[in-house]
């Protein structure tokens, strides 16, 4: 039986194989409509994500097969003082897969060891979220055809987002890849991030202007940078505006970069950016449900 | 008890000057009822001032917890007042129980009934990861 805890549980070959079925889903929806008739996928979610929550149960309904759950801790038996792993436990007595979200690190993990049936990790904390890492994967290969030789720019928090590390951690793992870091001095990229980058040879490069990054990029990833984030308000208003994406930043861009955010933004990219055909977040969100509906597919051995 | 005759038992040599009664504490010695001799200071040709523990019974101790705390300890086993066998450590690939988490936000520190299980990340620099978080603990040398 096979969980999906972190991204690197999966090899490259097995990535390439999820894209490559999640592609051949969106040819082909009707081919795949009934293949998991009859399984039922528990959405144990500790924490409330209702757009997570929600890929998750449309990819298993696009499945045929049935949901249960819920989305939050208050509305479970945790709020009663039950551990994960019982939890857990109680839950695949009924479920035939489980996506799981929980506020602590580790989470699912804990759970993943005394576990019945296959355990996807939904989020654990600021840890691990591999089934984004997963929909980021599928939406560059998408849009590039391929996911070697080009350059990314990640910009924003580099410092405490995971969806960022994970990401880069596992694009490490193809070739010809250049990264550039584009972040205030006070959320750059961890230094273990850049050091297992170094190990690997990768070349990447760090910068605090998303202009003078802009025209090399083949693929801008935006993150969130959040208020809660810097040590004073003053820091925050005079940083706030430098990374956010308007459309007078984009005219020095390629005319076939793509635009990545893993939503929900605030406002580091204006409303004004969403018609530009570059933007390619919202397809992002839509891909989300067809790379679930490959990793559902995976774990439970299903075949189409 | 002739502490240069340990009959059978096990004699922990080459342990950091300092460090004897951390290995005490962690392979739980205070809990033996046998006789047990801790030197400190020793002169030593290779690491000038040495530690020493003598256990003067053949007890089973957790190799893996000697190795994490430090690997370059030697484990002299003493049968009939005769050295049988020179054990080298290394460093565990995995620790069960024998550290623990300290991340606050790790599931590890609210449910306390969980293994605390950590894997070796990078043997260079004797770090270890938690299996839950991913939080880093170094080795103690
Ligand atoms: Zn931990």
């Amino acid at each position: 039986m096979r969980h999906l805890i972190d991204i690197t549980d999966l090899s490259v070959e097995e990535i390439d194989e999820l894209i490559a079925t999640a592609e051949d889903i969106i040819e082909n929806p009707v081919k795949y409509q009934d293949v998991a008739a009859h399984k039922q996928l528990a959405t144990l979610f500790f924490e409330p994500s209702t757009r997570t929550r929600l890929s998750f149960e449309s990819a298993m309904l696009g499945l045929g097969g049935s949901v249960l759950g819920f989305s939050s801790a208050a509305s479970s038996s945790t709020a009663k003082g039950e551990t994960v792993t019982d939890t857990v436990r109680t839950v695949s007595c009924y479920a035939d897969i489980i996506a799981m979200r929980h506020p602590k690190e580790g989470a699912p993990f804990a759970a993943s060891q005394r576990s019945q049936v296959p355990i996807i990790n939904a989020g654990d904390g600021g840890h691990n979220h591999p089934t984004q890492t997963l929909t980021d994967l599928l939406t560059i290969h998408r849009e590039r055809g391929s996911l070697n030789d080009f350059t990314i720019g990640f910009c924003g928090d580099l410092k405490f987002g995971r969806t960022v590390h994970s990401l880069v951690n596992a694009l490490s793992r193809y070739t010809g890849i250049h990264f550039i870091f584009i972040s205030p001095e006070e959320l750059k990229m961890p230094n273990y991030i850049n050091e297992s980058l170094q190990k690997k040879g990768l070349p990447y490069e760090e910068t605090e202007s998303l202009e003078e990054a802009m025209p090399k990029l083949d693929v801008l990833y935006m993150t969130r940078v959040q208020k809660e984030r810097f040590f004073n308000e003053a820091d925050y208003i005079r940083l706030k505006d430098t990374y956010v994406l308007d459309p007078a930043k984009l005219t020095t861009a390629k005319k076939d970069m793509c635009i990545l955010h893993p939503l929900p933004r605030v406002n580091e990219i204006a409303v004004s950016v969403d018609d530009d055909p570059r933007a390619r977040y919202f397809e992002q969100v839509r891909n989300g449900k067809f790379i679930r509906m490959a990793l559902i597919m995976k774990l439970l051995d299903l075949k189409a | 008890m002739n502490i240069d005759s340990v009959q059978n038992g096990i004699v922990l040599d080459h342990i950091k000057a300092g460090a004897c009664m951390q290995i005490y504490k962690y392979l739980k010695l205070d809990q033996l009822d046998c006789q047990v001799a801790i030197i400190k200071n020793a002169k030593s040709s290779k690491m000038g001032k040495k530690d020493i523990i003598k256990i003067d019974s053949p007890i089973d101790i957790d190799l893996d917890v000697l190795g994490y705390i430090d690997p370059d300890i030697t484990v002299d086993i003493i049968k009939d007042g005769h050295l049988v066998e020179k054990k080298h450590l290394a460093l565990p690939q995995k620790l069960v129980n024998v550290i623990h988490c300290k991340n606050p936000r790790c599931i590890t520190t609210d449910e306390k009934q969980l293994d605390a299980i950590f894997l070796l990340s990078d043997p260079e620099k004797r770090t270890y990861r938690c299996a839950y978080c991913e939080a880093e603990r170094k080795s103690h040398r």
